[in-house]
């Protein structure tokens, strides 16, 4: 059977429109989602499209990438030959071979090696499938069946052009022995005579393949093949490192607890996952086995936004919950809890999405709606809105710390930096001697510095990654007040998640402020000579530096703390395993610090071992969070020799002495 | 049927010093808090309040700022937040103020719905008293039930209440018929966060204000006039200094061991 345009024209009408209607049933949905402005600086985002999307620049970042960068640049190229292919078969007139040699001959070339490329990733995506999936789960038959299907395209593709060339003249022969080099090694698999019978079995089952393939994707978590170009497009250009606000009028809606009170971008996010499961394979919950599996939590958005969308569509309530119901569809409140919003996932995703907030926006339905959070959290919020501090500790014991000090009030007109001491810096015993540490070597230094004393509040950091949007959001505004009030313009802080809160967060409130973290002002009180080390910092032994997720990741700082180190020791720290932005996480952002961890491996732990493996003596860390985290895993594990240091003490035992 | 929490808007005591000259409490900008063991009565009261769909009202008396403690509590869920404020009540004693509080009591059991059951913290921690709550009960005639740590049964169609009271070394289970005053420790549940949409409509609620034209009392059984007993002096007492023994440092059990012999010297530690 040739082609034959009276039996491929309908078939091909009708899977357009089986792909159509598949593709508008599902993206549809995307606007049952609240408004978000994603198209401001397009000039920015089309460059980031190009870089991540065309570029593949994530996920070239993974060994198995380049496999995905040939898929993926096989299909833009080979577009030219499906398109062809299916016109063709239409109107049988229509043929890239009208076109002049000069366009042609490379073009062939070109289709023939990105066939052979194609086929040859396929065939790698296959056996890594099938030997060691990137998670177990990955392994499914829809998995098999597209790159089945991807397959049979390609070899398709070399059938048809094979039985071309079997029956060519010898001139042409050499023509395209030369410029279709892969489809000539076929065409010397078959006999010339057999030439029309490949011909038509290849036409047919390019035909069949293409056509499945298309009325399939759409259903598939082959979609973001559509979506995932897009997706990073509309990525935040700035880090996600915040959530958006929420107004506190009667009526409104607090976090989301039905798929609909979603941003119409957090929707797009469930439908670009092309379950790569690279978040889980970074996801701190995930790894120490907590139910947390962010994959599972956007897959969940998604498979409740389908489940839903005739409902919700109607105006009516949702019929399988969001949060809490059982099995596909629903997020477990033990997953949403079990979040640190180190943003792991996020560094990790290929096409950006977002799955903190929409972890958040979760907790903030339980929290603010429901009132439904793990019982220890009870003390944590009326600490934070009674006392402004994590332990409820009176705030006239905030300046406790540099009782023996000579330390000034933030003075509008004579005070150059306000030092944002921190719940921690001003309240935990071990902490405290960081700040004690920051205070002389300010002074040492000559800044011009201050405190706000027991005027200073928390910056409300773990609230609101808690999802206590109106506790936090009271003390934002509060502390804007006062540091505008007070005249604050340049802040430092000892603690990462005040200096990202600080920096970031409080950015929605309309507050610039010049942030700057211990570990920067450190390095550059150093590189610009305020700082003179009158000796080497002596007996650290070796030296690791874990870097906590909210400088890091969340902010990019990752220089200025090594800095410091080998600034003070002269020699570099040693890295960990996981470093940098692809660091894990101490286990006690997002809140976690004042939760119990009930179930896996506690993440503190691990991270610790994975720390001594490097056998140090010292693990220096700049965050007091981190420091608590180490100095606890470290007694569980009898690990009595290694000591925690935070890069300010490191710096005054040299600057100091 | 009613079920009443009497609340008390107290300065938050941990934040409290006392002014060493005059030997009075340093009031200026210690932030007030709702008295911790009343939580656990409205707490008490909201939880019938779920189970048998009974209503409840939050009485306190104070000065016009102790409005923010009534609107916790609609924030809460009570269907009623009644300010008893006036100049005249002001200066009242545990008397005085009980007067008061039975005076609204009874307003609300003839003008809202018959009142089964009143619930008061076990004290304040401003006064600690312990008294208003068995004030009320006495001028009220209420049976009065003191240290309930449980409710163990509730039976309001045979006006019947049992709970367990928390007193020294054993539980006592006591039954009585209502109205009954209970008053409450803090073993009794775990105190409600407030949702944000109940916030937000407690802000914009109204509290009511009875003040004594309202209530029409003799202006001698209220207030500082109504009260026979008064503060003559409030003071810190001395502390005798303390001794630190060892350096913090090195060992560890040879310290340990000399503070065992000095609590054994004063006779600190049961043998």
């Amino acid at each position: 059977m040739t082609p034959n345009p009276t039996i491929f024209t309908p078939l091909l009408i009708a899977s357009l429109a089986v792909f159509a209607w598949g593709c508008w049933k599902r993206l549809s949905l995307i606007s049952l989602g609240k408004p978000e402005n994603r198209f401001d600086n397009i000039g920015a985002r089309v460059g980031e499209m190009l870089m991540y999307a065309f570029g593949q620049k994530r996920v070239l970042a993974k060994p198995f990438g380049i496999n995905h960068f040939i898929i993926f640049w096989s299909f833009i190229i080979l577009l030219v030959a499906n398109i062809e292919f299916m016109l063709h078969g239409v109107f049988p007139w229509i043929s890239l071979t009208k076109l002049p040699d000069s366009i042609l001959l490379p073009l062939l070339l070109l289709l023939d090696i990105a066939s052979l490329l194609a086929l040859a990733a396929v065939a790698v995506a296959a056996v890594r499938r099938l030997i060691s999936p990137p998670y177990p789960e990955a392994r499914t038959i829809e998995a098999f069946f597209i790159l089945s299907l991807i397959g049979i395209l390609m070899l398709a593709y070399f059938g048809i052009n094979a039985a071309k060339i079997s029956r060519m003249q010898e001139g042409a022969l050499v023509i395209a022995r030369t410029w279709m080099p892969v489809s000539s090694v076929f065409a010397g698999m078959f006999a010339p005579a057999a030439g029309a019978t490949v011909y038509s079995l290849s036409w047919w089952a390019h035909a069949f393949a293409l056509l499945a393939f298309m009325c399939y994707l759409p259903h598939s978590k082959h979609m973001h093949i559509l979506t995932a170009i897009p997706n990073c497009f509309f990525r935040r250009l700035d880090k996600p490192n915040t959530v958006p606000r929420e107004e506190f009028a009667v009526g409104n809606n607090f976090g989301v607890s039905r798929v609909d009170q979603y941003s119409w971008k957090d929707l797009l996010d469930s439908f670009s996952c092309t379950e790569c499961g690279r978040c889980q394979k970074v996801c701190p919950a995930s790894i120490t086995g907590k139910p947390l599996n962010p994959r599972a939590v956007v897959h969940d958005i998604k498979v409740n936004l389908l489940e839903n969308a005739g409902l919700l569509k109607k105006g009516e309530q949702p019929g399988i919950p969001l949060i809490g119901g059982q099995g596909e569809g629903s997020v477990s409140e033990e997953s949403i809890w079990g979040c640190t919003t180190c943003g792991a996932c996020m560094e990790a995703c290929p096409v950006f999405i977002e799955q903190m907030p929409k972890i958040i926006q979760l907790r903030r339905n339980l929290v603010e709606s429901e009132a439904s959070f793990p019982e220890e959290l009870l003390n944590l919020f009326e600490n934070m809105e009674g006392r402004s501090n994590p332990w409820g500790i009176a705030p006239s014991e905030r300046t406790k710390w540099c009782s023996q000090l000579d330390v000034k009030p933030f003075d509008k007109n004579t005070t150059e930096y306000l030092f944002y001491v921190g719940c921690a810096g001003s309240f935990d015993s071990r902490n405290k001697h960081v700040s004690v540490a920051m205070a002389q070597l300010l002074d040492r230094a000559g800044i011009s510095w201050g405190i706000l004393g027991k005027d200073e509040k928390c910056c409300g950091d773990s609230v609101r990654r808690l999802g206590n949007e109106y506790v936090f959001d009271k003390m934002a505004r509060e502390n804007v007040e006062i540091f505008r009030e007070r005249g604050v313009r340049k802040v430092i802080t000892q603690c990462p998640h005040c200096f990202s809160t600080l920096k970031n967060d409080y950015r929605q409130y309309g507050l610039e402020l010049e942030v700057i973290h211990h570990s920067e002002l450190l390095r550059n009180l150093v590189q610009d000579g305020y700082l003179k080390l009158n000796g080497i910092s002596g007996d650290l032994g070796a030296m690791v530096f874990h870097d906590s997720c909210y400088l890091g990741r969340h902010n990019d700082v990752y220089d200025a703390p090594r800095e410091v180190l080998q600034a003070a020791t002269g020699t570099a720290p040693k890295e960990i395993g996981r470093n940098r932005n692809n660091a894990f996480c101490c286990g006690a952002g997002g809140g976690r610090m004042w939760m119990e961890e009930h179930s896996g491996e506690r993440i503190n732990l691990t991270r610790v071992k994975e720390a001594l493996e490097e056998k140090p003596d010292t693990i220096c860390v700049a965050c007091p969070y981190c420091l608590t985290m180490f100095e606890d895993g470290l007694k569980d594990v009898n690990a009595d020799g290694v000591k925690v240091l935070d890069v300010a003490e490191v710096m005054a035992e040299a600057a100091l002495r | 049927m009613l079920i009443v929490a009497c609340i008390k808007q107290v300065p938050d005591t941990t934040q409290v010093q006392i002014d060493p000259v005059t030997n009075t409490l340093i009031r200026d900008g210690i932030p007030f808090i709702v008295n911790p063991y009343d939580t656990h009565a409205l707490e008490e009261a909201l939880r019938l309040k779920d189970r048998f769909g009974c209503r409840v009202a939050a009485i306190s008396m104070g000065p016009p700022n102790a409005e923010a403690t009534l609107k916790k509590a609609l924030s809460l869920g009570v269907d009623h937040a009644i300010l008893l404020s006036d100049r005249v009540f002001g200066g009242a004693d545990t008397l005085a103020t009980s007067n008061v509080l039975s005076a609204a009591i009874r307003k609300l059991n003839s003008d809202v719905d018959e009142v089964g059951l009143v619930l008061c913290g076990k004290q304040t921690i401003d006064g600690d008293t312990a008294q208003v709550g068995p004030g009320i009960a006495s001028r009220l005639g209420y049976q009065q039930l003191t240290l309930v740590d449980r409710i163990v049964d509730m039976n309001f169609s045979g006006k019947i209440i049992r709970v367990s009271r928390k007193l020294e070394g054993r539980h006592e289970i006591v039954e009585a018929p209502l109205p009954a005053m209970l008053t409450v420790v803090r073993e009794l549940n775990r105190p409600r966060y407030p949702k944000v949409p109940m916030r937000l409509a407690a802000a914009e609620a109204t509290v009511e204000v009875w003040n004594n034209q309202v209530l029409k009392l003799d202006e001698q059984k209220i207030g500082l006039k109504g009260s026979p007993t008064w503060v003559s002096k409030i003071f810190s007492p001395d502390r005798a200094v303390g001794e630190i023994l060892g350096d913090g440092n090195s060992d560890p059990e040879g310290t340990a061991e000399m503070l065992i012999e000095k609590l054994l010297a004063k006779d600190m530690l049961p043998i």
